[in-house]
């Protein structure tokens, strides 16, 4: 049974996130301790909320460093959505706001308008599709191993990640027209757009294969 | 085009799944915990569940069911009726609920709308309108489920909401509500060409073609449903399998 530390850090539903992890065998430790971040051997920063206030959360309790830490060896980290957009160096929405800077790249408002001009609904929310970007052959030996591109997940977001490289770019969607970053890897860190813990099937594959990454 | 959303939405009272015909006359189903496992088996895309008694005799029933749905459905789950504060959304979503549906208390102090949006995010405000014909395009929103007047224009009402921080607009016809003989398109079609945020119609599904119509014409976003899948007359597989022989856009499962 694998050990899971969920950070938390005053942003959202983690009970979601919690029990879609239980579910699938592992055994999840909520902290809000840096120390036991720099001790973990799989991480997850989940999120829902502004970028300002998580990273606030994260630095009102010190978690800042811990996070970069663990990062810095290459064990499983994986986050999910606002979590996946703390990743990055910088954030647009409400300003321009400093992240954890795991990966390069920034985070910016989805366009107002669908590939046609046409104005579309914003947030985005509901089940999209998972493409495999084109640099990419497969999702093999990634946590994707075990699904099929289309398959769909569930988003609801207002701003999306440009990695700067584009071989972190892992999945992608696509919403009237526009291509969406869905899915971020770079080495055994991995972030999603989407909420695996709300996407039923397709998105406890993918939990359990995070739950299967070689520490 | 997006995907449409298609939502089991279960009207809940004290411990059991009710199912009313225009919100009154209400029949008892059993546990709605069961009924929302089938449909998530089933593949549907979202839960609705709304404590339908909770804004008049204040009662708290409904997070012991969020808190056993979240074990074993991973889908999205928005819990609606009887939210009053700041402190009940605290409450709903740590018993692992994505989103509430305000109305009687957003009507009663607008402001809830702005303040839920700003703590949570505006994508876990969703702003439930009960809508009721008064003229030719003139809806009156109504509160206490379906029960009271307000005076309130729907549509600008909608609009408000909106501006205040509502993420998604849940829109129920109490004229239709229970009725399954089709969605109020006309309604629908106004209040969604009006806000640029999503559109949740809800109230009078009876069949495949009331989706596609509401859908088609109304521009909806996403669908509720109750009536059609509590008493089993077609499940979520069937429904979905249809919408994609119309070509109406939905998740493949």
């Amino acid at each position: 049974m694998s050990n899971v530390v969920i950070i938390d850090y005053g942003m959202g539903n983690l009970l979601s996130v919690c029990r879609a992890f239980e579910h699938l065998g592992a055994k999840v430790v909520l902290t809000d301790s840096g120390k036991t971040v720099e001790n973990a051997d799989r991480v997850v920063l989940p999120g829902v909320g502004a970028f300002a206030d998580g990273m606030k959360g994260l630095r009102d309790r010190g978690l800042v460093d811990s996070i970069k830490k663990y990062a810095l060896n290459n064990r499983p980290f994986l986050g999910i959505c606002l979590g996946m957009q703390m990743m990055f160096e910088i954030s647009e929405e409400f300003g321009n706001h400093k992240g954890l800077c795991l990966i390069k790249g920034r985070v910016v408002a989805i366009l107002k308008t669908g590939a046609e001009g046409r104005p579309h609904k914003i947030p985005h929310i509901g089940w999209n599709s998972l493409l495999i970007p084109y640099i990419r052959k497969s999702w093999n030996d990634t946590i994707f191993a075990d699904v099929a591109p289309e398959e769909s997940v569930y988003f609801v977001h207002s701003f999306v990640v440009v990695p700067k490289n584009e071989e972190n770019n892992l999945a992608y969607c696509e919403y009237n027209g526009i291509k969406l970053c869905a899915a971020i890897k770079s080495g055994n860190m991995y972030g999603c757009q989407f909420h695996p813990e709300k996407s039923g099937d397709v998105g406890l594959r993918i939990i359990k294969k995070f739950l299967t990454l070689a520490v | 085009m997006h995907n449409i959303r298609l939502i089991a939405r279960l009207d809940v009272k004290g411990l059991n799944l009710v199912k009313g015909i225009q919100l009154e006359g209400l029949r008892k189903m059993g546990d709605p915990h069961f009924f929302a496992k089938r449909y998530y088996d089933d593949g549907i895309d979202e839960i609705i569940y709304m404590d339908i008694v909770a804004s008049l005799y204040e009662r708290d029933n409904i997070i012991d069911v969020v808190r056993k749905t979240t074990h074993d459905v991973f889908i999205p789950i928005t819990v609606g009726g009887g939210i009053r504060s700041v402190d009940d959304v605290r409450k709903i979503l740590r018993a692992g609920a994505d989103k509430v549906a305000i109305n009687t208390a957003s009507i009663k102090s607008p402001n809830l709308i702005s303040e839920v949006s700003q703590k949570f995010g505006s994508q876990c405000m969703v702003l439930s309108i009960e809508a009721k014909k008064k003229g030719k395009m003139k809806w009156e929103a109504y509160c206490d489920n379906g029960r009271e007047k307000t005076g309130i224009d729907v549509l600008e009402w909608a609009k408000k909401g909106w501006k205040l921080g509502a993420g998604e607009i849940l829109l129920t016809s109490v004229d239709m509500e229970g009725t399954a003989k089709g969605f109020d398109i006309e309604l629908v079609k106004t209040v969604s060409s009006a806000v640029p945020i999503p559109v949740i119609a809800s109230g009078g599904m009876g069949c495949v073609e009331d989706i596609e119509k509401v859908v088609g014409v109304g521009s909806a976003d996403a669908v509720a449903m109750a009536h059609v899948l509590h008493y089993n007359i077609k499940s979520v597989g069937d429904i979905r399998k249809e919408l994609l022989a119309r070509q109406i856009s939905v998740r493949m499962v």
